[in-house]
């Protein structure tokens, strides 16, 4: 059958979607469901964005978007910022990976933030932003975002879209399930995706019921630079996938879905599908607070590490922490129930109101929804079906407040437009489904190319969402752009759901593997950004605050150069006395106060990325010549129209060599020094710098 | 003097206080990659950038030209121009008081006189900084080019569009001497009333 319709995929895009629609309600009562990806599969489609789709994401030049959308990296580790609705990249942040491009990882100062107990990693896999909210909205404060390989969470502050804080998350194992926020930000949290013993240990893998587990963490997130695991809940070994914090009246909860709870330790693929319902996790997490306070939980120890990046001198420090509270279900019973969802659900997401709990079952023909009054009530009347190692399984029926019929293929997670409707992401079906909340039926169908993975509707998870645009972020992309060898971009589609039917607007590539997004109205934190860092503020060791003050100093086989960048030149930029078995440490300041200023240091034959350098900012470059000679070193950022002048040499002796220190300074700097001696407001400028924290060895 | 131009007199005496708070002359520059502008406030007593931190950009933009840094220090009539201002103005409120025609003139008269000597000042500022280029060091070197901003007005100056205006202080300063004026007119025109009334 359906390889005489597939054909019409390719003709009429409306006719299409109707015959989808049937197709649908074919495929869904069938068996063979699975099969029909292949015809669902849509073809060119590009007469799907209709009339003004042009007009409505057009952005005129010197214009603004309308929302900032932070789109995760996935593999990359980073996140990347868009404007909506054109779809623009503004700007990329280098979060858990290293990024020879800014030299985040590379210089001495951003280092220490990936450190781990494992040391120091260079990449991470980042799945989920997360804006912090105030009373259940998103804020724009700060954006949140996990790694999910070693597990871990980080703060990004949205005055500076820099990376400020890490924390590593111990006892946990792909921390994919993660950084969900409570509605005021007083915790983010991370539940651990592969179960495994805990604390971990070498088993066989086989006996993986008997010693595998998982965890939940809850971190404190609302003080920036004071990240802590509040508590860690020890659960049964299944996988936790993913989470969102209720609101309303479900304010004080907490719901994590899981799968596996075969508890399958090999070919999951197949052996973690058996089961006909797992379980959604619900978490009172005001109980686990009073069962801490009443010292139920056990100080376990635990090695993990708390990053911060100090805004004054932007030299980050890392912190090895020792233990974390952990409490079990069973330690303090009426914390932890679990409610059987069909089919290894996948997103869990509760709607503005905070009644109700939408499941993504990946492999479900429905999407269940339980409703958080049905739930309390089931808790209340103790509507139990047995319990999973001291955790009450309540019954389906007894929470289950609707079920969507036939709403496609594989769903997967849902946001909200705040007018009442629900919009689901089906990965296998390739479409976004609108349905209505309360009447549980389907309003409308948009095909997406090819295979969302989340959508994204700006505040779509919260209190109150800014229901203008959902964004489709697709896992495949075959042949929607230009093709470009078989490694693609991932494409992201921009739909209008202002009306009552969507509208597609816009197809637009994105870098990384986007998993979720998150936006919010520009105007939220258009106006709080930071143009420069304040010289007179910074505290860095390495700063010089004037041309005069840069030099260079030897402590052993250690050698200090401090720089001063100002268009167009180094000061100093002509550096002498260095020798071959010498660590040398530039720190280069960017002296200018003015916006976008920025300057780039790189020197010859450097194992290690550049510098760049924000203005008022200080960054340091480990630099270990090996041979003798005259190494350039240039600005990298065009700075000005004399960029091209922005140079200086360094010169390498021989070990031993009685060629002395010499660091010059330029005219300019001269005339500086005497312009301060006769103005009698000379600052020290200290060029003793053995001994300066945070700066040894590296 | 009649009670009105008295009145208007010191109220002018009075005026000329806004410029220990406010700004007399502004200086704005704007070009391709300065859309948001940088700009320099005149002040009796100093001067200083729109921004905390224009002034130091705007010099470190200058030492391509080769132009001296301006600096408050540099310039010694920023330190005497806040005791002209304050006798100019005591005397102001002294002739309110007294309310004598002759002083009266002879105030208007002096505060004209400090009024135009302040710009041919501040215009011979400009033109030094303009001019006397330190050639040896100046990095984009022009034959004939120089930098001077104008008095008042607007003028391409390279990449930058250079406009000087007088600021609130110097609007106030200008009301003030308008004030004057006024109140110089009214007692003249009083004087050929009762000088008519006399004849009659």
């Amino acid at each position: 059958m359906f390889l005489l319709l597939c054909p019409l995929n390719r003709v009429d895009a409306t006719m299409t979607t109707n015959v989808r629609k049937l197709l649908l309600g074919v495929a869904t009562a069938g068996a063979a469901g699975l099969l029909f990806y292949a015809c669902a599969t849509p073809g060119k489609t590009t007469d799907l964005a209709t009339g003004d789709a042009a007009s409505k994401v057009y952005v005129a030049p010197g214009s603004y978007d309308k929302y900032y959308a932070f789109l995760s990296g996935g593999y990359n580790g980073q996140i990347g910022v868009y404007g909506l609705p054109s779809g623009r990249l503004l700007k990329f942040v280098s979060v858990f990976s290293q990024n020879p491009e800014t030299g985040w990882g590379y210089n001495e100062e951003s280092k220490p933030m990936l450190q781990t107990t494992y040391g120091m990693i260079p990449w991470d896999d980042s799945h989920h932003p997360e804006l912090s909210q105030t009373d259940g909205v998103p804020d724009g404060r700060w954006l949140f975002i996990n790694g999910n390989n070693t597990p871990r969470v980080a703060r990004v502050d949205l005055t500076t879209f820099e990376t400020t804080e890490i924390l590593q998350i111990p006892n946990s194992a792909g921390g994919h399930a993660s950084p969900f926020t409570t509605p005021n930000t007083k915790y983010i949290v991370s539940a651990t995706r592969f179960s495994v013993p805990i604390p971990n240990a070498d088993v066989p893998i086989a006996s993986y019921k008997q010693n595998f587990k998982g965890t939940l963490s809850f971190i404190t997130a609302d003080q920036p630079g004071k990240m802590d695991i509040a508590f860690q809940i020890l659960l049964p070994g299944y996988n936790y996938d993913l989470g969102h914090a209720g609101k309303g009246p479900s304010d004080g909860w907490f719901f994590f879905t899981s799968y596996n709870s075969e508890q399958a330790n090999e070919k999951l693929e197949l052996n973690a599908s058996q089961n006909d319902k797992d379980f959604i996790a619900a978490v009172n997490y005001k109980a686990a607070e009073s069962c801490l306070a009443a010292g139920k939980a056990v100080t376990t120890p635990s090695q993990y590490y708390h990053n911060t990046m100090d805004e004054k001198s932007h030299q980050a420090k890392a912190t090895l922490m020792t233990s974390v509270q952990m409490l079990t279900p069973a330690s303090c019973p009426g914390m932890v129930y679990y409610m059987p969802t069909p089919k290894s659900p996948h997103g869990v997401d509760i709607d503005p109101s905070g009644e109700y709990i939408v499941a993504g079952g990946k492999l479900a023909t429905v999407i269940p929804v339980h409703a958080f009054s049905k739930m309390q009530k089931a808790i209340a009347d103790k509507a139990f079906d047995g319990s999973v190692d001291g955790i009450p399984v309540l019954k389906y029926a007894s929470t289950i407040a609707g079920e969507v019929q036939k709403p496609g293929l594989g769903p997967l997670h849902t946001e909200f437009d705040g007018k009442g409707n629900a919009y689901t992401s089906m990965f296998i079906s390739s479409e976004i489904v609108k349905w209505k909340l309360g009447t549980w039926e389907v309003l409308d169908r948009m095909p997406v190319f090819y295979s969302v993975g989340h959508l994204m509707i700006p505040g779509g998870d919260s209190k109150k969402p800014w229901g203008q645009y959902a964004l489709s972020l697709n896992k495949i992309t075959k042949d929607r752009y230009l093709p470009t060898g078989p490694e693609l971009s991932q494409s992201a589609q921009l739909i209008d759901i202002s009306g009552d039917k969507m509208k597609m607007l816009l197809d637009f590539p994105t870098i990384g593997e986007p998993h979720y997004a998150q936006a919010l109205p520009a105007e939220l934190i258009r106006d709080k950004q930071v143009k420069f860092y304040k010289l007179a503020e910074n505290t860095n060791a390495g700063v010089v605050k004037a041309e005069s003050e840069g030099g260079i100093t030897r402590n052993g086989k250690r050698i200090d150069i401090k720089m001063a960048a100002i268009r167009s030149h180094f000061a100093p930029d002509n550096i002498e006395g260095v020798q071959v078995g010498d660590t040398v440490y530039f720190h280069v300041t960017n002296i200018e106060q003015d916006w976008d200023i920025v300057h780039g240091f790189a020197v010859l034959g450097a194992e290690n990325s550049e510098l760049i350098m924000a203005p008022g900012a200080t960054r340091t470059l480990k630099w270990i010549p090996k041979s003798t000679g005259v190494f350039p070193f240039y600005c990298t950022d065009f700075c000005s129209a004399l960029h091209q002048e922005m140079q200086g040499y360094v010169r390498v002796s021989a070990a031993g060599s009685n060629v002395p220190l010499m660091a010059n300074t330029s005219p300019k700097a001269k005339a500086q020094v005497a312009r301060m001696k006769a103005s009698g407001a000379a600052e020290k400028s200290s060029h003793g710098m053995a001994g300066m924290p945070g700066m040894s060895g590296g | 003097m009649t009670k009105l131009s008295r009145l208007l007199v010191g109220a002018a005496a009075l005026l000329l206080l806004v410029l220990y708070f406010l700004p007399l002359w502004q200086v704005r520059l704007v070009a391709p990659q300065y859309p948001e502008g940088l700009g320099m406030h005149i002040h009796i007593n100093t001067v200083t950038g729109a921004t905390e931190t224009d002034l130091n950009n705007i010099n470190g933009l200058n030492h391509y030209i080769g132009m001296q840094r301006i600096e408050a220090d540099a310039i010694p009539e920023l330190a005497v121009m806040p005791w002209i201002v304050a006798v100019l103005a005591a005397s102001g409120v002294a002739v309110a008081v007294a309310g004598r025609r002759r002083p009266l003139f002879a105030w208007v008269t002096a505060f004209a006189a400090l009024a135009v000597a302040g710009l041919i000042d501040f215009w011979r500022w400009e033109y030094d900084y303009g001019h006397h280029l330190d050639m040896e060091h100046a990095i984009i070197k022009i034959p004939g080019m120089s930098y001077q901003p104008p008095l008042i007005g607007s003028k391409q100056l390279l990449n930058f569009t250079a406009t000087s205006w007088p600021d609130l202080g110097g609007v106030a300063a200008g009301v003030a001497f308008a004030l004057a004026v006024v109140a110089l007119v009214i007692t003249l025109r009083s004087r050929r009333l009762v000088a008519g009334r006399v004849a009659a």
